[in-house]
């Protein structure tokens, strides 16, 4: 039997604001344990919280970037249980009234594009952390809590469950990251734990109306290990399937070491979360020039950006891989500004430019190379002061040492030779040393053009202008 | 008469014309308590004499004019158990917003008084720590949960107190003591730092000797605290000197409060005062408020699961008392199984199967709309009357043991109070005559920030009466009057 698959995706977000979503502790990563503390986010007793407006904002304008309406009374509710990384034994959160409902995301799939319905954006707190002695909770025999977390405004991303492929899981999920990336909100590292997936997955006959019986999976803490999490749990609910027995309804944990989903707790153990309004906190009202004020700061998103980048000229392929690149598209755009030939610009930054920071392992922005230097750059080898093989030999010192191009080419007398008597005695000599290659030359062997061109460029140590270099290197084969 | 048994404004008069001296004041107060507190146990931490003293300041006249402060309100580096053994270790680590205004104008805060386990219950009994006397008469109950307060400003062991008010745990304890307490308008007091029986309902107020202290502590707590968002950016109340003219006015006594369930020696002293108002010119009428009948089972579904919520923190992981276990599962059941008494657990179990899944709607969702149909039965009578009026406790202070084995029966003698939390409003009981030596009191309920007001109509009932002047009269010896 053919049988489809169903994948809801409930991702969870830190939001990148100051401070914490219900008290003015700071958000800040690495900080020594409980250091960043306060009686509120510590769950004291008679601390309350009071919302912090930036959390807020920034939620509203997630919801109003993945197409969601926002509502317009938003509740936040108590979600009580008892766990020793949540200070209260309950999460102040959202359930029948978060703050955007009914969005959408677009996604490219092998079959085209697709819309990925988007159930609720809310807003809530994260919890501590449980350090357990020996770094494991089995066999462990003490635990500590860093409640540093604790407090920490989290953004809820609940998908429909619309998407049909781990494939579609990955597209899905990593353009939700380059979304929240581009708003500014969420840094977006899935492996330090800033954002989290957990997903829902059914299977069901091909064409059948009913869902099947889901099965939830956590511990996905990487882009790569959601796609392998969800290919073997799709396996196995098809082997079980096949197999004439039932799925039991159930969340499961990814174990990235053995690459398999183990059973954490059936249904029946479920929590009964018992919601209930929180009533230390007022109903949060949001009127529509708020709303208006927030859309008016959605930046230009990675999917505008590859439409404005095609139309430029740009392949497919160029403009995906610089529209979904928050550093590199606003250096592009800046780029663009002063010098207009995007397809060479893209050129340089997702060949040249890009070899470099891997080798350096940072982003274009943590560098010293500006787009005015890259302008320079292009425009000297327009001008044909340089070729482009002297280009990229001095990019890395515009990368690390900031120090303009023509700067460069001038301490370092790399200007290009355009004088013609001077290349000729070049050519002269190359051709005397090197009879033997001429002679194939003239047999027919177009490869030993090349061969003699690289010798006059070695010789000039690279300066020779090479357009003036081919045409004088013919004229003297004649 | 001692020092003592002296209002806050007779003191301050007093300081002012330099007739006394201020350390005799807490002199007075300390003696008080070295004599009595073993017979009444009042407080559950009482500070060194000695501190209390040297911390009178030249020129600042509140911190002669000791005040006591319930012990589910946070005293920075002073300890606050709830009167539970969970938190019987927990030592304050900041200062309650209120604490923190009564610092400022350098109040000398003399102890932590007894309640109610978490402020749950209405006699005080409920204390891990044993339960507080009745200064009237050792063998009843002070009232509850702020028992411990209300006795304390009664005997004289502090000149005035805080308490804190979910059902009447300001209301009754003062009208079984025979003092004055306010009941403030949801939100016109921060909670910051009061330890959160059921948050919606929860307000801290003054318990004090009269009227006019009453106003002025009231003064001095109320007010916009940005770090309750529940507190409401209004106006605060300021105090000035009462009046209490009252001619013209229109008093509502409310029918269904004065019906069958009162004490009938009660509601002579409530029909009493009907009359003492109608003196005064004001004009008193029945008015009905249909839904009040069900304020008590409303309340007992509200209350109970904002509270399993809130005293959910009680886990020993980061604070307070600590059991063993072989998980930190068990650890926390251990905790909380040791920890909590028998009333809390009570509650606790309520409010958790209130809020359960699929009893939620049958519970909790109906308590809310009944708690607006209370409300706004409220709202309609104070478009005919300025302020109602009901007996704060349809019984007489009863005596210790006497309801433990019935907590229903409990539950519904906080009938007449139980209905202004779950509507917000402000009420304040005073005194209005005493049955064989027990005081029994008014309250009087006035719409959302008619404090001023209800204050007015007080003061004019106190100065018509004598029963504000009367202190209690213990081990032979006569105070008062």
């Amino acid at each position: 039997m053919e049988y489809e698959v169903n994948i809801g995706i409930e991702i969870h977000a830190e939001l990148l604001t100051k401070s914490k979503v219900f008290c003015s502790c700071p958000v800040q990563f690495g900080a020594p344990p409980n250091t960043l503390t306060c009686p509120v986010c510590l769950g004291l007793p008679g601390a309350l919280p009071v919302l912090n407006k930036k959390a807020v904002e920034y939620a509203i304008l997630t919801a109003l970037a993945l197409n969601c309406k926002i509502n317009r009374n938003a509740i936040f509710h108590r979600k009580n249980y008892f766990y020793p990384d949540l200070p209260k034994n309950y999460q102040i959160s959202q359930y029948d009234t978060p703050i955007g409902i009914q969005g959408y995301l677009e996604i490219e799939t092998s079959s085209g594009r697709k819309r990925i319905r988007i159930r609720r954006v809310h807003l809530e707190e994260d919890t501590g952390k449980l350090i357990h002695s020996g770094g494991r909770i089995t066999g462990s025999d003490m635990s500590f809590v860093d409640f540093n977390r604790s407090g920490v405004p989290l953004l809820e991303i609940v998908s429909e469950p619309d998407i049909s492929s781990p494939e579609e899981a990955k597209e899905y999920l990593t353009n939700i990251r380059d979304i929240l990336v581009f708003l500014g909100v969420c840094d977006g590292k899935m492996e330090e734990g800033s954002m989290r997936c957990e997903a829902n997955v059914s299977i069901r006959p091909k064409g059948s109306e009913r869902l099947g019986t889901k099965t939830e999976l956590k511990n996905i803490n990487s882009f790569r290990a959601v796609e392998r999490a969800l290919q073997y749990e799709i396996e196995r609910q098809i082997d079980i399937v096949s197999k004439g027995r039932e799925i039991i309804q159930e969340t499961r944990h990814w174990d990235e070491k053995n690459e398999k989903t183990i059973s954490m707790r059936s249904k029946e153990e479920a929590h009964d979360y018992r919601y209930f309004p929180e009533p230390d906190l007022v109903p949060l009202e949001i009127d529509d020039g708020w709303i208006e004020k927030i859309r008016a700061q959605i930046p230009e998103l990675p999917e505008e950006k590859y439409e404005r980048y095609k139309k430029l000229g740009l392949t497919p392929y160029e403009a995906k891989l610089l529209a979904h690149d928050l550093e590199m598209s606003t250096f592009f755009d800046e780029t663009i500004k002063l010098y207009n030939n995007p397809k060479n610009i893209a050129n340089w930054l997702l060949v040249d430019v890009t070899k470099e920071l891997k080798d350096r392992n940072k982003a274009i922005n943590q560098t010293l190379l500006t787009p005015r230097m890259l302008v320079e750059l292009l425009t000297l080898i327009d001008e044909e002061k340089i070729s482009g093989r002297i280009a990229k030999d001095i990019l890395p010192e515009l990368i690390d040492k900031g120090i303009s191009p023509r700067k460069v080419i001038e301490e370092r007398n790399l200007l290009q030779i355009t004088d013609t008597s001077e290349l000729s005695s070049v050519i002269e000599q190359v051709l005397k040393e090197n009879a033997n290659v001429v002679e194939e030359y003239k047999k027919g062997k177009e490869k030993s053009f090349m061969f003699l061109v690289g010798q006059v460029m070695r010789l000039t140590k690279g300066k020779a202008n090479p357009k003036l270099v081919n045409e004088l290197l013919r004229k003297a084969l004649g | 008469m001692e020092l003592a048994d002296l209002t806050a404004h007779e003191l301050l008069e007093l300081i002012s014309k330099r007739e006394i001296a201020p350390k005799d004041i807490v002199k007075s107060c300390i003696e008080r308590i070295e004599k009595y507190e073993p017979l009444i146990k009042a407080y559950l931490n009482i500070r060194d004499p000695e501190e209390v003293i040297n911390s009178i300041r030249e020129g600042a006249s509140y911190s002669a004019l000791p005040i006591a402060i319930k012990d589910n309100i946070l005293v920075k580096g002073l300890p606050n158990t709830c009167a539970s053994k969970i938190l019987s270790n927990f030592i304050a680590p900041y200062d309650a917003t209120v604490i923190e205004k009564l610092k400022e104008r350098s109040f000398n805060i003399i102890g932590k008084t007894n309640l109610d386990e978490f402020a749950m219950g209405s006699s005080t009994e409920n204390s891990a720590f044993g339960p507080t006397k009745n200064p009237w008469d050792l063998e009843r109950v002070p009232g509850g949960s702020s028992g411990g307060s209300a006795a304390s400003v009664a005997i004289g062991f502090s000149i005035w107190a805080l308490g804190s008010d979910t059902g009447g745990s300001i209301r009754q304890p003062a009208s079984f003591c025979g003092v004055v307490g306010l009941k403030p308008t949801y939100g016109t007091v921060s909670r910051y730092g009061l330890v959160a029986f059921a948050s919606s309902l929860d307000q801290i107020g003054p318990i004090t000797k009269d009227v006019t202290d009453c106003a002025l502590l009231y003064s001095f707590i109320n007010g916009h605290d940005p770090n309750d968002s529940t507190s409401l950016n209004v106006e605060p109340y300021r105090y000035s000197p009462l009046t209490g003219d009252i001619k013209g006015m229109k008093i509502g006594i409310i029918k269904e409060l004065l019906a069958e369930g009162v004490d009938p020696l009660v509601e002579r002293c409530i029909r009493e005062a009907i009359e003492t108002f109608q003196d005064l010119g004001a004009i008193v009428e029945e008015v009905s408020l249909p839904h009040i009948s069900y304020s008590v089972p409303t309340y007992y579904i509200l209350a109970p699961a904002e509270a399993s919520s809130n005293l959910a923190r009680f886990d020993g992981v980061r604070y307070g008392f600590r059991a063993n276990g072989k998980t930190a599962e068990e650890m926390m059941s251990n905790t909380r199984g040791e920890g909590f008494g028998p009333e809390v657990k009570r509650r606790i179990m309520l409010g958790t199967y209130v809020l359960s899944a699929g009893y939620y709607e049958a519970f909790y969702l109906k308590a809310l709309k009944f708690r607006n149909l209370i409300a706004s039965d409220f709202k309609k009578a104070f478009e005919s009357f300025d302020v109602l009026i009901s007996p704060t406790s349809p019984i007489l202070p009863f005596k210790l043991g006497e309801k433990v084995e019935n907590p229903l029966e409990m539950y519904l003698a906080d009938i007449c109070t139980i209905p202004i939390n779950l509507a917000g409003l402000p009420a304040i009981s005073i005194p209005c005559g005493f049955v064989n030596n027990l005081p029994v009191g008014l309250q009087i309920i006035g719409p959302v920030f008619s404090e001023a007001k209800l204050f007015e109509v007080a003061y004019a009932f106190e100065q018509a009466t004598p029963f504000h002047k009367r202190r209690p009269q213990l081990g032979g010896n006569t105070y008062g009057v």
